[in-house]
Protein backbone atom coordinates (compact mmCIF):
# COMPACT_ATOMS: atom_id res chain seq x y z
CA UNK A 1 0.00 0.00 0.00
CA UNK A 2 1.00 3.28 -0.57
CA UNK A 3 0.59 6.76 1.19
CA UNK A 4 -1.03 9.86 0.01
CA UNK A 5 0.46 12.86 -0.24
CA UNK A 6 -0.95 16.49 -0.43
CA UNK A 7 0.86 18.51 -2.96
CA UNK A 8 -1.52 21.09 -3.93
CA UNK A 9 -3.84 23.19 -2.27
CA UNK A 10 -6.50 26.04 -3.56
CA UNK A 11 -9.19 27.73 -2.33
CA UNK A 12 -12.19 30.27 -3.92
CA UNK A 13 -12.61 32.89 -0.74
CA UNK A 14 -15.86 31.75 1.19
CA UNK A 15 -19.02 34.47 1.53
CA UNK A 16 -21.71 36.13 -1.40
CA UNK A 17 -20.72 36.30 -5.08
CA UNK A 18 -23.17 37.52 -6.55
CA UNK A 19 -22.81 36.54 -10.15
CA UNK A 20 -20.41 34.04 -9.98
CA UNK A 21 -21.11 29.90 -10.13
CA UNK A 22 -20.69 27.57 -7.80
CA UNK A 23 -18.77 25.44 -11.08
CA UNK A 24 -16.88 28.86 -11.75
CA UNK A 25 -15.90 29.14 -8.08
CA UNK A 26 -14.82 25.66 -8.11
CA UNK A 27 -12.40 25.67 -11.50
CA UNK A 28 -10.92 28.68 -9.78
CA UNK A 29 -10.28 26.53 -6.87
CA UNK A 30 -8.79 23.56 -8.78
CA UNK A 31 -6.46 25.67 -11.29
CA UNK A 32 -4.64 27.28 -7.81
CA UNK A 33 -4.43 24.10 -6.61
CA UNK A 34 -2.80 22.62 -9.88
CA UNK A 35 -0.32 25.99 -9.63
CA UNK A 36 0.30 25.06 -5.98
CA UNK A 37 1.37 21.14 -6.91
CA UNK A 38 2.96 22.40 -10.73
CA UNK A 39 0.65 20.62 -12.17
CA UNK A 40 -1.81 21.12 -15.44
CA UNK A 41 -5.17 19.47 -15.34
CA UNK A 42 -4.32 17.19 -17.86
CA UNK A 43 -2.02 15.32 -15.23
CA UNK A 44 -5.01 14.39 -13.16
CA UNK A 45 -5.58 10.89 -13.40
CA UNK A 46 -8.86 10.77 -11.37
CA UNK A 47 -10.80 12.29 -8.53
CA UNK A 48 -13.98 12.54 -6.57
CA UNK A 49 -15.99 16.25 -6.60
CA UNK A 50 -18.89 17.48 -3.86
CA UNK A 51 -21.35 19.71 -4.24
CA UNK A 52 -25.29 20.09 -2.56
CA UNK A 53 -26.30 22.81 -5.09
CA UNK A 54 -24.46 21.82 -8.47
CA UNK A 55 -26.52 18.36 -9.90
CA UNK A 56 -23.75 17.47 -11.91
CA UNK A 57 -20.58 18.56 -10.24
CA UNK A 58 -18.48 16.31 -12.34
CA UNK A 59 -19.74 18.95 -15.38
CA UNK A 60 -16.51 21.01 -13.77
CA UNK A 61 -14.65 19.46 -16.37
CA UNK A 62 -16.18 21.46 -18.93
CA UNK A 63 -14.58 24.48 -17.30
CA UNK A 64 -11.44 23.02 -17.33
CA UNK A 65 -10.45 20.52 -19.89
CA UNK A 66 -12.17 17.70 -21.36
CA UNK A 67 -9.64 14.87 -21.04
CA UNK A 68 -12.23 11.96 -19.96
CA UNK A 69 -10.70 11.71 -16.58
CA UNK A 70 -12.86 9.74 -14.21
CA UNK A 71 -14.43 12.38 -11.75
CA UNK A 72 -16.70 10.68 -9.06
CA UNK A 73 -19.84 12.54 -7.39
CA UNK A 74 -19.90 12.25 -4.04
CA UNK A 75 -22.37 13.53 -1.04
CA UNK A 76 -22.68 12.85 3.08
CA UNK A 77 -24.28 16.42 3.64
CA UNK A 78 -21.92 18.58 5.38
CA UNK A 79 -18.91 15.70 5.53
CA UNK A 80 -19.26 15.66 1.68
CA UNK A 81 -15.49 16.97 1.84
CA UNK A 82 -14.24 14.40 3.74
CA UNK A 83 -15.31 11.84 1.34
CA UNK A 84 -14.09 13.34 -1.53
CA UNK A 85 -10.55 13.62 -0.11
CA UNK A 86 -10.76 9.86 1.99
CA UNK A 87 -11.89 7.99 -1.65
CA UNK A 88 -9.06 9.91 -3.50
CA UNK A 89 -6.21 9.50 -1.40
CA UNK A 90 -7.73 5.78 -0.81
CA UNK A 91 -7.34 5.29 -4.62
CA UNK A 92 -3.71 6.28 -4.67
CA UNK A 93 -3.26 4.22 -1.50
CA UNK A 94 -4.28 1.07 -3.55
CA UNK A 95 -2.33 2.23 -6.05
CA UNK A 96 -5.75 2.84 -8.77
CA UNK A 97 -4.35 5.78 -9.25
CA UNK A 98 -0.83 8.09 -8.90
CA UNK A 99 -2.28 11.62 -8.86
CA UNK A 100 -5.86 12.59 -7.87
CA UNK A 101 -8.18 15.35 -7.12
CA UNK A 102 -10.42 16.18 -4.38
CA UNK A 103 -12.88 19.06 -5.26
CA UNK A 104 -15.87 20.72 -3.26
CA UNK A 105 -18.29 23.57 -3.85
CA UNK A 106 -21.45 25.20 -3.23
CA UNK A 107 -23.55 28.27 -3.48
CA UNK A 108 -26.65 28.28 -0.79
CA UNK A 109 -28.95 30.52 -0.72
CA UNK A 110 -29.34 33.08 2.23
CA UNK A 111 -31.26 31.62 5.87
CA UNK A 112 -31.71 27.83 7.16
CA UNK A 113 -31.64 25.13 4.49
CA UNK A 114 -34.91 24.17 3.80
CA UNK A 115 -35.60 20.74 2.47
CA UNK A 116 -38.80 18.66 2.11
CA UNK A 117 -38.21 16.04 5.09
CA UNK A 118 -38.32 13.36 2.68
CA UNK A 119 -34.94 14.06 1.21
CA UNK A 120 -33.61 12.59 4.64
CA UNK A 121 -36.21 9.55 5.16
CA UNK A 122 -38.39 11.47 7.58
CA UNK A 123 -42.33 11.82 7.57
CA UNK A 124 -43.82 14.70 5.69
CA UNK A 125 -45.65 16.31 9.84
CA UNK A 126 -41.78 16.63 11.14
CA UNK A 127 -41.47 18.84 8.61
CA UNK A 128 -44.87 20.35 8.46
CA UNK A 129 -44.46 20.77 12.40
CA UNK A 130 -42.22 22.78 12.77
CA UNK A 131 -39.29 19.89 13.43
CA UNK A 132 -37.52 19.58 10.29
CA UNK A 133 -34.39 22.06 11.04
CA UNK A 134 -30.64 21.31 12.21
CA UNK A 135 -30.66 24.35 14.01
CA UNK A 136 -32.92 23.58 17.12
CA UNK A 137 -30.77 20.26 17.12
CA UNK A 138 -27.70 21.99 18.09
CA UNK A 139 -29.43 24.11 20.57
CA UNK A 140 -30.51 21.01 22.05
CA UNK A 141 -27.64 19.02 22.21
CA UNK A 142 -25.71 21.50 23.57
CA UNK A 143 -28.36 22.66 26.32
CA UNK A 144 -28.08 19.10 27.37
CA UNK A 145 -24.21 19.09 27.49
CA UNK A 146 -23.95 22.34 29.30
CA UNK A 147 -26.58 20.65 31.86
CA UNK A 148 -24.50 17.52 32.15
CA UNK A 149 -20.58 18.81 31.95
CA UNK A 150 -21.17 22.44 33.45
CA UNK A 151 -20.28 24.42 30.35
CA UNK A 152 -21.17 28.25 30.76
CA UNK A 153 -22.57 30.53 28.30
CA UNK A 154 -19.61 32.76 28.74
CA UNK A 155 -17.82 29.39 26.99
CA UNK A 156 -20.05 29.59 23.80
CA UNK A 157 -19.19 33.58 23.24
CA UNK A 158 -15.36 32.64 23.92
CA UNK A 159 -15.92 29.80 21.03
CA UNK A 160 -17.61 32.36 19.07
CA UNK A 161 -15.51 35.76 19.55
CA UNK A 162 -12.14 33.31 19.11
CA UNK A 163 -13.76 32.57 15.55
CA UNK A 164 -14.50 35.81 14.06
CA UNK A 165 -10.80 36.98 15.63
CA UNK A 166 -9.21 34.20 13.56
CA UNK A 167 -11.58 34.87 10.23
CA UNK A 168 -10.81 38.95 10.94
CA UNK A 169 -6.80 37.76 9.69
CA UNK A 170 -7.69 35.38 7.47
CA UNK A 171 -8.77 37.03 4.14
CA UNK A 172 -10.58 34.49 2.41
CA UNK A 173 -12.71 34.10 5.35
CA UNK A 174 -16.01 35.91 4.88
CA UNK A 175 -16.96 37.24 8.58
CA UNK A 176 -13.92 39.39 9.17
CA UNK A 177 -15.69 41.59 11.76
CA UNK A 178 -14.45 40.49 15.39
CA UNK A 179 -17.09 40.29 18.09
CA UNK A 180 -16.78 40.62 21.56
CA UNK A 181 -18.22 38.05 24.13
CA UNK A 182 -20.53 40.66 25.19
CA UNK A 183 -21.80 41.35 21.61
CA UNK A 184 -22.26 37.78 21.15
CA UNK A 185 -24.04 37.27 24.53
CA UNK A 186 -26.20 39.83 23.29
CA UNK A 187 -26.98 38.91 20.28
CA UNK A 188 -31.06 37.08 19.39
CA UNK A 189 -31.35 34.26 20.53
CA UNK A 190 -32.01 31.78 17.65
CA UNK A 191 -32.14 28.24 19.08
CA UNK A 192 -31.76 28.70 23.17
CA UNK A 193 -29.36 28.81 24.52
CA UNK A 194 -27.17 29.62 21.07
CA UNK A 195 -27.74 33.33 19.95
CA UNK A 196 -27.31 35.10 16.33
CA UNK A 197 -23.91 35.18 16.90
CA UNK A 198 -23.25 31.82 17.66
CA UNK A 199 -24.31 30.07 14.32
CA UNK A 200 -22.53 29.99 10.89
CA UNK A 201 -24.43 31.18 8.00
CA UNK A 202 -24.54 28.75 4.59
CA UNK A 203 -22.76 30.70 2.01
CA UNK A 204 -20.45 30.48 -1.24
CA UNK A 205 -17.04 29.22 -2.13
CA UNK A 206 -14.83 26.06 -3.23
CA UNK A 207 -11.57 24.08 -2.24
CA UNK A 208 -9.69 21.64 -4.02
CA UNK A 209 -6.61 19.32 -2.76
CA UNK A 210 -4.20 17.74 -5.32
CA UNK A 211 -3.01 14.53 -4.17
CA UNK A 212 -0.25 11.88 -5.38
CA UNK A 213 1.41 8.81 -3.87
CA UNK A 214 3.59 9.91 -1.29
CA UNK A 215 6.85 8.47 -2.35
CA UNK A 216 7.13 10.54 -5.21
CA UNK A 217 5.55 14.30 -3.83
CA UNK A 218 9.16 15.31 -3.57
CA UNK A 219 9.45 15.39 -7.25
CA UNK A 220 6.20 18.41 -6.63
CA UNK A 221 6.50 19.92 -3.67
CA UNK A 222 9.30 20.46 -0.84
CA UNK A 223 6.32 19.96 1.74
CA UNK A 224 4.23 17.42 1.07
CA UNK A 225 1.90 16.75 3.74
CA UNK A 226 0.68 12.53 3.99
CA UNK A 227 -2.70 11.80 4.47
CA UNK A 228 -2.42 9.52 7.63
CA UNK A 229 -6.02 8.41 7.68
CA UNK A 230 -9.45 9.91 6.43
CA UNK A 231 -12.30 7.73 8.38
CA UNK A 232 -16.41 8.17 7.80
CA UNK A 233 -18.86 6.62 10.32
CA UNK A 234 -22.95 7.14 9.45
CA UNK A 235 -24.47 7.13 13.05
CA UNK A 236 -25.66 3.80 15.47
CA UNK A 237 -28.67 2.93 17.28
CA UNK A 238 -28.59 5.35 20.53
CA UNK A 239 -26.46 8.28 18.94
CA UNK A 240 -28.58 11.46 19.67
CA UNK A 241 -28.93 12.82 16.05
CA UNK A 242 -29.66 15.57 13.74
CA UNK A 243 -33.89 14.98 12.42
CA UNK A 244 -34.33 11.94 14.88
CA UNK A 245 -38.13 11.99 16.20
CA UNK A 246 -37.60 9.47 18.54
CA UNK A 247 -34.61 7.21 19.53
CA UNK A 248 -33.90 4.84 22.38
CA UNK A 249 -31.83 6.57 25.54
CA UNK A 250 -28.25 4.16 25.41
CA UNK A 251 -25.36 4.43 27.53
CA UNK A 252 -26.54 8.34 28.39
CA UNK A 253 -26.85 9.64 24.73
CA UNK A 254 -23.60 9.41 24.46
CA UNK A 255 -22.81 7.20 21.35
CA UNK A 256 -21.58 9.41 18.73
CA UNK A 257 -20.75 8.78 14.92
CA UNK A 258 -17.82 11.71 15.41
CA UNK A 259 -17.11 9.08 18.52
CA UNK A 260 -16.74 6.62 15.65
CA UNK A 261 -15.00 8.13 13.01
CA UNK A 262 -12.19 9.48 15.16
CA UNK A 263 -11.27 6.20 17.28
CA UNK A 264 -11.58 4.61 13.60
CA UNK A 265 -9.06 7.68 12.41
CA UNK A 266 -6.52 7.54 15.09
CA UNK A 267 -6.19 3.78 15.18
CA UNK A 268 -5.14 4.09 11.02
CA UNK A 269 -2.65 6.89 11.73
CA UNK A 270 -1.60 5.24 14.71
CA UNK A 271 -1.15 7.86 17.06
CA UNK A 272 -3.43 9.52 19.84
CA UNK A 273 -5.29 12.67 20.64
CA UNK A 274 -2.16 13.97 22.08
CA UNK A 275 -0.62 13.84 19.29
CA UNK A 276 -2.91 16.57 17.72
CA UNK A 277 -1.16 20.05 17.38
CA UNK A 278 -3.99 21.85 15.36
CA UNK A 279 -7.63 20.84 14.58
CA UNK A 280 -10.39 22.07 13.00
CA UNK A 281 -13.80 20.95 13.98
CA UNK A 282 -17.17 21.31 12.74
CA UNK A 283 -18.42 24.27 14.50
CA UNK A 284 -21.64 24.85 12.95
CA UNK A 285 -22.83 26.61 16.15
CA UNK A 286 -20.32 27.17 19.31
CA UNK A 287 -21.43 24.80 21.06
CA UNK A 288 -20.57 22.36 18.54
CA UNK A 289 -16.55 23.12 18.69
CA UNK A 290 -17.11 22.29 22.28
CA UNK A 291 -18.59 19.25 21.77
CA UNK A 292 -16.66 17.74 19.19
CA UNK A 293 -13.21 18.53 21.34
CA UNK A 294 -14.43 15.67 23.76
CA UNK A 295 -16.24 13.76 20.96
CA UNK A 296 -12.81 13.79 18.92
CA UNK A 297 -10.54 12.58 22.23
CA UNK A 298 -8.92 16.33 22.44
CA UNK A 299 -10.27 16.71 25.98
CA UNK A 300 -12.53 15.54 28.85
CA UNK A 301 -16.09 16.02 29.04
CA UNK A 302 -16.50 19.69 30.91
CA UNK A 303 -12.55 20.59 30.76
CA UNK A 304 -13.40 22.48 27.93
CA UNK A 305 -14.64 25.26 30.31
CA UNK A 306 -11.32 25.54 31.42
CA UNK A 307 -9.60 25.08 28.25
CA UNK A 308 -11.15 27.73 26.97
CA UNK A 309 -10.87 30.22 29.75
CA UNK A 310 -7.10 29.88 28.98
CA UNK A 311 -7.23 30.38 25.99
CA UNK A 312 -5.80 26.68 25.12
CA UNK A 313 -7.64 26.38 21.43
CA UNK A 314 -6.32 30.21 20.70
CA UNK A 315 -3.89 30.86 17.71
CA UNK A 316 -1.02 30.89 20.50
CA UNK A 317 -2.39 28.53 22.85
CA UNK A 318 -1.56 24.44 23.14
CA UNK A 319 -4.05 22.57 20.81
CA UNK A 320 -5.31 26.13 18.27
CA UNK A 321 -8.98 25.41 16.86
CA UNK A 322 -10.15 26.51 13.50
CA UNK A 323 -7.66 28.72 12.89
CA UNK A 324 -8.71 30.20 9.76
CA UNK A 325 -12.15 31.15 11.65
CA UNK A 326 -14.13 27.85 11.28
CA UNK A 327 -17.03 27.64 9.90
CA UNK A 328 -18.71 30.62 12.15
CA UNK A 329 -15.50 33.08 10.43
CA UNK A 330 -16.47 31.22 7.16
CA UNK A 331 -20.02 29.70 6.76
CA UNK A 332 -20.72 26.75 5.15
CA UNK A 333 -20.87 26.30 1.58
CA UNK A 334 -21.41 22.63 2.51
CA UNK A 335 -19.75 20.70 -0.34
CA UNK A 336 -16.30 22.97 0.13
CA UNK A 337 -16.10 23.11 3.95
CA UNK A 338 -14.00 20.22 4.83
CA UNK A 339 -11.61 21.42 2.19
CA UNK A 340 -10.89 24.60 3.50
CA UNK A 341 -10.66 22.88 7.01
CA UNK A 342 -7.21 21.18 5.12
CA UNK A 343 -6.50 23.86 2.95
CA UNK A 344 -5.42 25.85 6.46
CA UNK A 345 -4.02 23.11 7.85
CA UNK A 346 -2.10 22.36 4.48
CA UNK A 347 -0.84 26.21 4.98
CA UNK A 348 -0.22 25.61 8.81
CA UNK A 349 1.70 22.60 8.26
CA UNK A 350 4.22 24.24 6.15
CA UNK A 351 4.77 26.97 7.86
CA UNK A 352 2.70 29.34 5.32
CA UNK A 353 -0.46 30.63 7.41
CA UNK A 354 1.38 34.09 7.46
CA UNK A 355 -0.54 36.32 10.33
CA UNK A 356 -2.75 33.83 12.04
CA UNK A 357 0.55 31.30 11.74
CA UNK A 358 0.26 28.86 15.17
CA UNK A 359 4.11 29.61 16.75
CA UNK A 360 6.14 26.03 16.92
CA UNK A 361 6.16 23.31 14.18
CA UNK A 362 3.22 21.61 14.05
CA UNK A 363 3.50 18.53 12.63
CA UNK A 364 0.01 16.31 12.99
CA UNK A 365 -2.85 18.06 12.20
CA UNK A 366 -7.09 16.65 12.67
CA UNK A 367 -10.03 17.91 10.45
CA UNK A 368 -13.35 16.73 11.70
CA UNK A 369 -16.74 17.12 9.65
CA UNK A 370 -20.11 16.38 11.14
CA UNK A 371 -23.31 16.59 8.86
CA UNK A 372 -27.27 15.73 9.20
CA UNK A 373 -28.66 12.78 9.94
CA UNK A 374 -25.62 11.81 11.69
CA UNK A 375 -22.44 11.51 9.59
CA UNK A 376 -18.60 12.32 10.79
CA UNK A 377 -15.59 12.23 9.10
CA UNK A 378 -12.13 12.68 10.12
CA UNK A 379 -9.03 13.39 8.10
CA UNK A 380 -5.26 12.96 10.33
CA UNK A 381 -2.28 14.82 8.36
CA UNK A 382 1.05 14.95 8.96
CA UNK A 383 4.22 16.32 7.71
CA UNK B 1 -67.51 24.30 17.01
CA UNK B 2 -64.40 24.45 15.02
CA UNK B 3 -63.65 21.63 12.43
CA UNK B 4 -60.16 19.59 13.06
CA UNK B 5 -58.03 17.37 11.60
CA UNK B 6 -54.63 15.57 12.27
CA UNK B 7 -51.47 16.46 10.71
CA UNK B 8 -50.60 13.02 9.77
CA UNK B 9 -52.96 9.37 10.70
CA UNK B 10 -51.45 6.84 12.80
CA UNK B 11 -49.53 9.58 14.71
CA UNK B 12 -51.42 9.22 18.16
CA UNK B 13 -55.03 8.49 19.42
CA UNK B 14 -57.42 11.36 18.74
CA UNK B 15 -59.46 11.55 19.64
CA UNK B 16 -58.56 10.75 23.34
CA UNK B 17 -59.49 11.74 26.34
CA UNK B 18 -55.82 10.78 27.15
CA UNK B 19 -54.03 10.65 23.90
CA UNK B 20 -50.73 8.11 23.19
CA UNK B 21 -48.43 8.33 20.88
CA UNK B 22 -48.45 5.30 18.45
CA UNK B 23 -45.29 2.92 18.37
CA UNK B 24 -44.19 0.10 17.26
CA UNK B 25 -42.77 -2.66 19.14
CA UNK B 26 -39.97 -5.49 17.49
CA UNK B 27 -41.12 -8.61 18.30
CA UNK B 28 -38.16 -10.38 18.27
CA UNK B 29 -35.77 -8.12 20.62
CA UNK B 30 -38.44 -5.23 22.51
CA UNK B 31 -37.02 -2.03 20.88
CA UNK B 32 -39.23 0.60 20.41
CA UNK B 33 -39.44 2.84 17.72
CA UNK B 34 -41.46 5.97 17.16
CA UNK B 35 -43.18 6.11 14.52
CA UNK B 36 -44.18 3.07 14.11
CA UNK B 37 -41.33 1.77 11.78
CA UNK B 38 -41.37 -1.72 9.69
CA UNK B 39 -37.69 -2.63 10.64
CA UNK B 40 -36.27 -3.07 13.91
CA UNK B 41 -32.78 -0.95 13.93
CA UNK B 42 -31.56 -3.20 16.18
CA UNK B 43 -32.08 -7.11 15.13
CA UNK B 44 -33.14 -6.02 11.86
CA UNK B 45 -36.75 -8.03 12.30
CA UNK B 46 -39.33 -7.11 10.05
CA UNK B 47 -41.75 -8.19 12.88
CA UNK B 48 -43.38 -5.30 14.48
CA UNK B 49 -46.77 -5.03 16.71
CA UNK B 50 -47.98 -1.60 17.75
CA UNK B 51 -47.23 -0.31 21.07
CA UNK B 52 -49.18 2.63 22.54
CA UNK B 53 -46.09 5.19 24.16
CA UNK B 54 -46.30 6.35 27.79
CA UNK B 55 -48.50 9.62 28.21
CA UNK B 56 -45.94 11.16 30.67
CA UNK B 57 -41.83 11.37 30.91
CA UNK B 58 -39.11 13.72 32.06
CA UNK B 59 -38.05 16.55 29.73
CA UNK B 60 -34.43 15.49 28.58
CA UNK B 61 -33.55 18.67 26.80
CA UNK B 62 -35.30 21.71 25.26
CA UNK B 63 -34.22 24.38 23.28
CA UNK B 64 -36.54 27.31 21.42
CA UNK B 65 -37.05 28.40 17.71
CA UNK B 66 -36.61 31.91 17.70
CA UNK B 67 -37.62 32.17 13.99
CA UNK B 68 -40.17 30.87 11.89
CA UNK B 69 -38.77 27.86 9.75
CA UNK B 70 -38.19 27.60 6.28
CA UNK B 71 -41.85 27.13 4.88
CA UNK B 72 -42.37 24.60 3.25
CA UNK B 73 -41.90 22.24 5.05
CA UNK B 74 -43.39 23.86 7.44
CA UNK B 75 -46.70 25.27 7.24
CA UNK B 76 -47.68 27.36 10.60
CA UNK B 77 -50.05 29.71 9.35
CA UNK B 78 -47.88 32.33 11.29
CA UNK B 79 -46.22 34.18 8.49
CA UNK B 80 -47.43 37.40 9.76
CA UNK B 81 -47.43 37.00 13.40
CA UNK B 82 -44.62 34.33 13.98
CA UNK B 83 -44.19 33.64 18.31
CA UNK B 84 -41.10 31.41 19.20
CA UNK B 85 -41.84 27.95 20.40
CA UNK B 86 -40.21 25.49 22.34
CA UNK B 87 -39.13 21.94 21.42
CA UNK B 88 -38.04 18.97 23.14
CA UNK B 89 -36.73 15.47 23.75
CA UNK B 90 -39.17 13.73 26.52
CA UNK B 91 -37.75 10.69 28.38
CA UNK B 92 -40.96 7.98 28.46
CA UNK B 93 -40.56 5.33 31.35
CA UNK B 94 -39.78 2.72 28.11
CA UNK B 95 -36.24 3.82 27.58
CA UNK B 96 -37.38 6.04 24.39
CA UNK B 97 -36.59 9.94 24.07
CA UNK B 98 -39.36 11.41 21.63
CA UNK B 99 -39.18 15.05 20.16
CA UNK B 100 -42.33 17.20 20.23
CA UNK B 101 -42.99 20.88 20.59
CA UNK B 102 -44.07 22.17 23.66
CA UNK B 103 -46.56 24.25 25.46
CA UNK B 104 -44.42 26.42 27.22
CA UNK B 105 -42.20 28.94 24.85
CA UNK B 106 -40.04 30.75 27.75
CA UNK B 107 -37.23 28.56 28.49
CA UNK B 108 -36.74 30.32 31.56
CA UNK B 109 -39.75 28.36 32.81
CA UNK B 110 -38.13 24.89 31.68
CA UNK B 111 -35.47 22.81 33.57
CA UNK B 112 -34.20 19.37 31.99
CA UNK B 113 -35.57 16.79 34.27
CA UNK B 114 -39.04 18.17 34.65
CA UNK B 115 -41.87 15.80 34.31
CA UNK B 116 -44.32 16.47 31.11
CA UNK B 117 -47.05 15.08 29.76
CA UNK B 118 -48.62 14.13 26.05
CA UNK B 119 -51.25 16.56 24.90
CA UNK B 120 -52.55 17.62 21.59
CA UNK B 121 -53.03 20.64 20.17
CA UNK B 122 -53.74 22.97 17.02
CA UNK B 123 -50.47 24.32 15.25
CA UNK B 124 -51.83 25.94 11.95
CA UNK B 125 -55.28 25.84 10.78
CA UNK B 126 -56.30 24.49 7.10
CA UNK B 127 -59.05 25.76 4.90
CA UNK B 128 -62.36 27.07 6.12
CA UNK B 129 -60.63 27.91 9.30
CA UNK B 130 -60.27 24.13 10.79
CA UNK B 131 -57.54 23.68 12.81
CA UNK B 132 -54.50 21.40 12.48
CA UNK B 133 -53.71 18.81 15.58
CA UNK B 134 -50.10 17.37 16.11
CA UNK B 135 -49.08 16.47 19.65
CA UNK B 136 -46.93 18.31 22.26
CA UNK B 137 -45.63 18.07 25.50
CA UNK B 138 -46.89 19.89 28.55
CA UNK B 139 -45.15 20.70 31.25
CA UNK B 140 -46.99 18.07 34.31
CA UNK B 141 -48.17 19.77 36.96
CA UNK B 142 -49.94 16.67 38.63
CA UNK B 143 -53.27 18.13 38.35
CA UNK B 144 -56.07 17.63 36.56
CA UNK B 145 -55.80 18.36 33.30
Amino acid sequence: MSQAAIIGVGLHPFGRFPGVSAMDMGAHAVRLALADAGLSWSQIQGGYVGSLEVANPDAIVGRLGLTGVPLWGVFNGCATAGTALAKAARDIETGALDIAIAIGMDKHPRGAFAADPSVAGIPSWYGRTGMFLTTHFFGMKINRYMHDHGISERSLARVAAKNFRNASVNPNAWRRTPLTEEEILTSPVLNYPLRQYMYCGPDEGAAAVVLCRADRARQFTSTPVRILAGELRSRRLGAFEVNTPALPLLDGGTASPTVDASRAAYEKAGLGPEDVDIAQLQDTDAGSEIIHLAENGLCKDGEQEGLLAEGATELGGRLPVNTDGGLLGNGEPIGASGLRQIHELVLQLRATAGTRQVPGTPRVAYAHLYGAPGVSSVTILST
Amino acid sequence: MTETTVVAEGLFTWPAEEPRLIGSECSACGLLAFPAAVQCLRCFATHMQERLLSPRGTLWTFTTQGFRPPSPPYDGNDAADFRPYALGYVLLPEGILVEGRLTEADPANLRIGQPMRLVVIPYTHGGEGSSILTFAFAPDTGEQR
